[in-house]
Parts: structure tokens; sequence; C-alpha cells
């Protein structure tokens, strides 16, 4: 491929054609479905558990026996309606429809889902950037169960024998079709880290994506940049991780982009991305459309939630994450789009960043070690006071950085007060006059890069800064603090 | 004392002691025993079960307790109910050697209430059929004349109640599929209101429609079954919130005041005319019992047979879709998953069922939705506004259940249309989801038995079934000659 890109027009992304010049601009819309983290599955009481012995959490119902019929979980509609209300979507009168096709992992050969009456429409999420991406739908639907195909590819052509295990068999899911306003990779990125923020926050799903609790397709399309018109897109699956899916969509915009250039059309079709390779495949091939014959499930009746119901969810919605953004980024100073802001949120870390800055810990200094050193397990169990403590004693120049890091990692695992593990560690602030004497000595031990770093040769200076940091840090086995040996060292050369 | 002939009497005798469940069903099972090789009501008859629960009743009554309503009563189970641990086949190939981890809630309820189950009847397969001839293992006969079909697609549950095999018995109608064979064996058959009994365990055929139902030869047996199996079930979405009805203690209030309509459209063209008379000769009695007796039109009526046959066949073609192979049932081994679902689904459906499941994916088909499922749907809402307007003016619709008397075998298997006519005047009730009954009212021409049907509003079983028993108490012998 010929072809260059640079992110032009803000966040849009634009590629351009080295042979035409036209500048071409991607158009995603994402489709994610997220299992509902509710105890049973959508339509029996079986358990809705991942990774147990394969057919184990399976009844009449979920395995589609003939006879038996499906009752509706009364907890898949209040966690789809608060998920629904949390994405501002209308929560409508729906009805359940079923889409008809044959495939083993389908113990009844249709998929009850949501067709053309789904529970929750129109509604939007808003990135933290600001950019608000419009939500189509968000439906109610069964999951289906898992092959595996053992012996020969191990693919389904030309395995010796093929299992199904049923156990995810009418596991709940929501399916959320968010609009085409997505201009970006990084923006599919963010929205699905947002979406994801927000199916926790909602207590919706786990949302774990390598589990396949959350799943991300991505209908991907070009067109000038200017053109109102939307291009014809193509639907890109086995998308597992949020890498891939930036990957792929700027693979998929570029392969669209080479065929338009060449005079080709698009077909719109399903493509597999495949990670290894780097690109995407054409899905099975298919003769004809693919034709699901929805009609309306007789087996159910219309859902029709109560306005009593619906405001019950409104009022006992949980703070979301963006309103979070704005309260942590009043407590701390710190634009609500800092990175370290939209990240604590994320890892819902943002209760404890408030309470640390209530209890008098600096804003910037926890927002700091929220971002870069908590992303470890039990970081939400952290006593506040004492993560305020911690960054007290940095503040007060009786941490360095280094050494604060390396004391909150073991608060976290064990529990104990910054000021018993910093003593335990040896870490104490390091007298001046003894840091001012250790300098000399090495300064007094390498005098040739003394005299570069005197020069005035910034370059110089820039790379033997490095050099006399870390010899004091060696000495003093990392308690000296940098920024006192950076200020001794500038009065020394002056 | 001998084995009395109703299911009232047994139980009642049954529970007082006088006599044991065993006794009951020794009797009935001697009568299979005699005639079953002719008639072949039964795909299977659990002798062995139904004795041993006979015995556990006996043990019951002896301890003093009471073993229900229905204690000690033989009782046919279609074999499209599924029984835990016994083979439930629809009469399909595709269901041989399954047999369901789980009991239907009829099946259930009528345990609890001490029916004695003693087999699973045959059925065309998967209850599409008018006949019993589409059944994979043999048509069934009917009893009154064994050269004649029994009517379908209950028609084995029908013909052991007329054969006296068991004075009860279970079916499921979807067009008819209770009436219509009760008609052409002479035996009462009811179609409750749609969600009144539990479809919990009924092997679909067409999900709206379906609707369990019993037989008996009188018309209070019928009554007594429906009370036992009716009332809400969790296990089905579709199933009414309420319970069951009281229709016996209202069974003997007469039909004086009440307005009942013979329906015109069910009246003219395609109905014989002895059948006809009948009907006419049931209005008469009717309002000889004080009654009023009007003709009301039921426009949509006319459309009824072309709605349900998009809109039974559309939903077949998706319940019918689990049989491929994988999971349970027969299997027809081939290289691919496809090509193994499609050679199961050939060996192992009849080609009626085939026919639907064709007609169904047709009608369902994009391109073809609107012109076909589409528009079955808006007639069926049609009929079910102009029953809420005959409704209006009257209590009760009197129609023929049947358009003949039973025809014989081959009769109308050569031409798919004219069998499907059969069920003109009972599909109109599925469509709406209302109630209805069939029972006998004299016979034909051929001397074979008639049936007459009385429709009622939904949930108006308890009156349906006053008028009923007025028309039982007035009916000519069953095979009284009409001439």
């Amino acid at each position: 491929m010929n072809l260059t890109h640079e992110p032009i027009e803000g966040e849009h992304f634009v590629i351009q054609s080295e042979t035409t010049g036209d500048q071409w601009e991607i158009v995603v819309g994402l489709e994610v479905h997220c299992e509902l983290a509710t105890a049973t599955k959508l339509f029996c009481g079986c358990p809705n558990m991942f990774g147990d012995e394969p057919n184990t959490n399976v009844c009449p119902v979920c395995l589609g026996l003939p006879g038996s019929l499906p009752v509706l979980n009364r907890n898949v509609v209040e966690l789809a309606m608060r998920l629904g209300r949390a994405l501002r979507c209308s929560v409508e009168p729906s009805v359940f429809a079923r889409k008809n096709y044959f495939y083993p992992d389908m113990p009844k050969d249709y998929q009850v889902s949501q067709f053309d009456q789904p529970i929750n429409i129109d509604g939007w999420l808003d990135l933290p950037d600001g950019t608000r991406v419009g939500i189509e739908r968000a439906h109610i639907e069964e999951d289906t169960g898992k092959n595996s195909h053992s012996g020969g590819s191990g693919r389904i052509h030309g395995a010796d024998y093929s299992l199904v295990d049923y156990n995810r068999a009418g596991v709940p899911l929501v399916e959320i079709v968010g609009r085409p306003h997505i201009r970006h990779p990084e923006q599919a990125k963010t929205y699905i880290d947002e979406l994801r923020a927000i199916l926790l926050a909602t207590g919706a799903s786990d949302a774990k994506m390598e589990e396949g609790s959350l799943r991300v397709d991505a209908n991907v399309s070009v067109r000038h940049v200017g053109d109102p018109e939307l291009g014809t897109r193509c639907e890109v699956k086995n998308l597992n991780s949020l890498r891939s899916l930036g990957r792929a969509i700027e693979y998929e915009a570029r392969r669209q982009v080479d065929l338009l250039e060449t005079g080709e059309r698009i077909k719109q079709e399903t493509r597999h991305w495949d990670e290894g390779a780097g690109r995407t495949r054409d899905g099975r091939s298919k003769e004809e459309a693919e034709d699901y014959r929805y009609f309306q499930e007789p087996d159910l009746v219309p859902l029709v939630p109560s306005a009593e119901w619906i405001a019950a969810i409104d009022a006992a919605m949980p703070k979301l994450p963006a309103a979070r953004r704005v309260a942590l980024s009043a407590a701390s100073g710190v634009s609500p789009t800092d990175p370290a802001v939209v990240i604590g949120v994320q890892r819902n870390l943002d209760a404890l960043a408030l309470a640390a800055i209530a209890a008098g810990g600096d804003g910037r200094r926890v927002l700091t070690h929220v971002e870069h050193n908590l992303a470890i397990d039990g970081a939400e169990t952290l006593d506040a006071s004492a993560f305020a403590q911690l960054v007290g004693l940095e503040i007060a120049g009786q941490l360095t950085a280094t050494q604060a890091k390396t004391v909150l990692t073991e608060m976290v695992s064990s529990g104990r007060t910054p000021d018993v593990i910093a003593a335990e560690l040896g870490f104490e602030a390091m007298d001046v006059n003894e840091l001012e004497a250790v300098i000399d000595a090495i300064i007094a031990e390498c005098p040739e890069e003394w005299a570069d770093f005197c020069s005035g040769d910034e370059k110089k200076r820039g790379k033997l800064q490095g050099f006399f940091t870390g010899k004091v840090m060696k000495v003093t086995k990392g308690q000296a603090d940098g920024k006192s040996v950076a200020e001794i060292l500038g009065r020394r050369s002056a | 004392m001998s084995v009395p002939s109703t299911a009232i009497e047994i139980a009642a005798a049954v529970r007082s002691g006088e006599l044991s469940a065993v006794e009951v069903l020794e009797v009935h099972l001697a009568r299979i025993d005699e005639r079953e090789e002719e008639i072949n009501a039964f795909n299977l008859v659990l002798a062995d079960k139904a004795r041993s629960t006979a015995k556990a009743i006996d043990a019951r009554v002896a301890a003093g307790e009471d073993p229900g309503v229905l204690a000690g009563v033989p009782l046919a189970l279609k074999d499209n109910l599924c029984t835990h641990g016994i083979p439930t086949t629809c009469s399909s190939r595709i269901l041989e050697g399954w047999r369901p981890p789980y009991d239907a809630t009829v099946v259930q309820r009528v345990a609890v209430a001490g029916a004695v189950s003693i087999g699973k009847t045959n059925l065309d397969e998967f209850a599409m059929g008018s006949s019993t001839e589409n059944s994979a293992f043999g048509p069934t006969r009917n009893p009154r004349d064994p050269e004649r079909v029994p009517g379908g697609s209950s028609g084995g549950s029908a013909a052991a109640v007329a054969a006296g095999f068991a004075p009860l018995s279970l079916g499921s109608d979807t067009g008819g599929s209770i009436r219509q064979p009760a008609a052409l064996c002479g035996v009462v058959g009811v179609k409750p209101t749609y969600g009144m009994v539990s479809r919990y365990g009924l092997i679909a055929f067409a999900s709206s429609l379906d609707q369990i139902g019993p037989f008996s030869t009188t018309v209070a047996d019928s009554a007594l079954l429906l009370e036992a199996i009716a009332g809400h079930d969790a296990r089905d979405s579709t199933s009414i919130d309420q319970p069951a009805p009281s229709l016996l203690e209202s069974l003997g209030e007469g039909v004086s005041g009440l307005r009942i309509g013979l329906v015109t459209e069910l009246m003219g063209e395609g109905i014989a005319p002895d059948v006809a008379a009948r009907v006419r000769q049931a209005a008469a009695a009717l309002e000889a019992a004080g009654a009023t007796i009007t003709e009301v039109s039921v426009p949509a009526a006319s459309y009824g047979l072309s709605a349900y046959y998009l809109i039974a066949p559309a939903e077949a073609s998706s319940n019918l879709a689990r049989y491929d192979g994988v999971r349970y049932g027969m299997r027809v081994d081939a290289p691919t998953t496809a090509e193994m679902n499609a050679a199961t689904r050939t060996a192992g459906f009849g080609d009626e069922v085939k026919r639907r499941i064709m007609l169904g994916t047709y009608a369902l088909s994009a391109g073809y939705y609107d012109a076909y499922y589409g528009k079955a749907l808006k007639v069926r809402t049609l009929i079910m506004r102009d029953f809420e307007t005959a409704y209006t003016n009257v209590d009760l619709l009197l129609a023929p259940t049947s358009p003949t008397t039973a025809f014989k075998f081959g009769d109308k298997t050569a031409d798919p249309l004219s069998m499907y006519l059969n069920d003109i005047c009972t599909i109109p009730s599925n469509l709406a989801g209302h109630p209805a009954m069939s029972l006998p009212f004299g016979g034909g021409a051929d001397g074979m038995p008639i049936g007459v049907q009385l429709l009622a509003p939904a949930l108006a079983e308890a009156t349906m079934f006053r008028a009923a028993a007025v028309l039982e108490a007035a009916a000519p012998a069953l095979d009284e000659v009409w001439s």
C-alpha cells in the first residue's frame, strides 16, 4: 500500500493517497455484545457461570429440549434497563423475536433476540474528550453454546469430531449498537473503555474482553473527507482485544481505500480479523444473503416495564464515569480530560483518590500514583488516610518518588502504614549536608566528566546529568531525592 | 361392583374404597388386549407402570388418604406430551428413542390428581394432520368403523376413549386436533382458552395456537379433567395468571336466557347436509331449553383456513428446526454438519411435516413475509375483532365441528388441500385463542357420529359447558342414522 496518513482536523483519522492525493476519512460504528452479570441464565434457572465443566450448567430449557419453554429472568430486564438508562436510552415496550438459522452451538436452531422492537433505543455515550457517540439500540438476546473441533486442522472443516458445550447457551446478552459516529481507531478504543466503565459502574457486566463477556464487532467504511454520504461498510469480527480493534479498523480502512482508489467497489460483507497476519479476511462464503426469517417469539409475551420500574432504576442509578471524572477533577484540581482522571475512573479508583484527597493528600500526587502505580490487584483496598500520609511524606521530601512507589506497593500487599514500611526499608530523608558530601566526593572521582558537565555544552550536560544522578543513587542506595541532586549539581556547576 | 364407564363414577368408587384402582385398570387393559391390535390407538401401552401406579393409589386409599379427584381413573396421553424417562415420539422417526428427562406440567397434574397413565397415543406426525394417517407408526382406526379414520391429529386419544381403553385422554389442539377427532369418533373433546392449560412439556407444533385439552365420553368428565389440568404455571409465560375454573358446580344450570348464535359462515358451502341438519337440530334443542337462537356472522372466519396455513407452518418451521441430529433422536451421519442436518431431517420427517416446514419457511422469507405471514397476522386480528363483535350480541356460538363424518382411509391423502378443509370450522377458535368444544349429536346419513361445536369467548368455559350439558341430555343416539 502506498498510502500515508496524518491526523488532521483534530480527532479525525485521515488516509491520504500518494497517488491521487485524495483524503479519506474512516467511519466506524461498533456493535458490542456483553454478557449480563446475572446469577442465572436468561430463560431458566441454570447458573450463569464462566469456566465450569462442559454441559454441567444446563437444563431442558437452555438445551432447547422438545416441549420446554422460556421464562424471562426479571433480573436480566433490570440490568438491561439500567444499562440502557446509563446510555441515555429511552426504555420502550419491547417484544422478543426468533432469529432462525442452523448452527450446532444453538440448541433450538434459532436465537431468541429482539428485532424490530428492542427494549432500549436512541441513546448516546459521551467520550472523555466530549465526543458524543449515538447509541441506536441496546437489546436483550441469548448467547449460544461453544463448539470445539478436535483432530484435523482444529477448524470445523477437516476436524475428526466436534464437541459442543452448552453451558453458555442461554446466558443473557445485551447487544449495544452504536451509530457510525467514530472517526479514529483510537476513538474506538476509548469508546470501548468508556462503555466498559459504564458496564462496571452499573453492575451490568464484568465486561472482560479476554473471557469473551464483552465482544466487539466493528462496522468500518471510508469516504472522501467532506462527503456527507456513508460508504459501503464491512463488519469486522473476531476482535479479541482493544489492540486488535484499533489495528483491524486501520487495516480494514486502508484495504477499502486501496480498492476504491483502483476503481473497485466495496462488497458489504463480514470479515474476520487475523491478529497473527495483521489483516482481515472474508468470512464464510455465503452463496446467498443470510435470511434469518425473524418473527415474534410466540413462547414469550411482550415486555412492558412499568413507568415506576423505570423511575426506580433512574433513582438508584450509580454515579456514571463522566460525572465521576468531573467530581475527581474538582477535588484534585486536575482537568477532567487528563489521563490520570480518565484512568482513575476507569480503574474504579476514583473513590479511593477522593478519600485520599479529602484526608489531606495532594491531588496531583494522588492521581499520579493512581495512574502509574496502582494498576495492581487489591489497589481498591488501600486505606485512604494511609495513602494521604504517603503522599504527605513524599511532598515533605522524606520519600523520593521511587521510594514512594515501592512503599505504596508494599502498603497494598501488606496493609501496613507508610511510615512503618519506610522505616523498615531504611527509607529516610537524607541530610542535605550528607548528600552534598556524597556529591562532592563523586565530582572529585570524575574530573573529566565534571569538566564536560560544566563546559556549557547543553547536550553534554544533559547526558552527564544522568551519569552523575545515577552515581549518587548508587552510592545512596536510591535514598537520595532526585530533585535535590539536580539542585546541588546545578549549584556546584554555576 | 362392576366398573362404571365414566371417570366421575370410577373416581368416586375408588376414593370410597368400593372399587380398587387395580380392578379398574385391569378391565381397561383387557379391552386394550382385545382391540388395540386392530385400532392402533397407542404408540406405547404402559401396563406395568400403570399397575404400580394403581397399586400405590389403592394403598393410599387403604391408608385413609384421598388420592385426588381422578383417583384410579385410567388416562391416555397424546404422544407429544413429555413423560419422564418414557419415550415421547410425536409419531415421528426423528424422535425415536428419545426419553424426556422431565414430565409435562399436565402429566404432573393428572398424576397429582390420582389418574393412572396407561399409555402414549398415536397422532399425525408432530400433530400435523386430520386423520392420523401421517403417523410414522401407522394410522389409528376409528373404533366405530375400522375402515374409517378417527380424525386427527389426536386420533389415538379420541379412539382410546371411543374404544373404552380409557375413560379419559389428553390431546392437543392447534387447528382442531382435539375437536375434529372427537367428532369423528363420537366423544367429547375440548380446546380450552389459550393459556388456560400450561403448554410446558407439550412438544410444540405452532406455539401461538397449541392448547392441551381433554377427551371423555361425557361432558362432566371433560369438565372434571379440565379442572384438574388448568391453572397458572410459572414455567409457561403464556399461561394465564389465574386459578383453574370451576366447571362442574355450574354444569346443571341450564341455558335459560343464554343467547346462542349459529355461525352463518360455517353453515354453508362445504358442510355436508346431514352435519348441517344435526347442528340445526342441536340449535332447536337449546332453544327448547330456554336459549335464544340467532344467526350470527363472523365474516373473517372464511379466511381462517388461509391464515392458519401460513401462521401454523411458519411457527412450525422454527419449532422443528431443533431436530437437527446434533443432540438427541435420529442422526444420519454425513461429512459436514450441514449435510448431516439435511440427511437427518430428510430421513426423519414424513412428507406432511416436510411440506409444512417448506410452507412456513417460505412464508417467513425476506421478500415474502409481508405478503404471506404478515398478512395472515392481520387476518388473525380481523377474526378476533369479528368474534368480539359477535359476542356483543350472543353468549356462545354454535357450529359444526367437522364438515363431514369420518372418511375412509386414503380418501384425502392424495390432495392435501381437501384434508386441510377438515379444519375449516375449528381453526377460527385457535386463531382467536378462544375455547371451543365438540360433543356427539347423533349420527350422519352413513350412521357415523356427528359432532356439534360450541364456541365461547375467552375464559367463558363455564357457560360453554352448561350449554354442552344441555345438548348432551338432548342428543340422539350416536348411531342414529340421519334421514
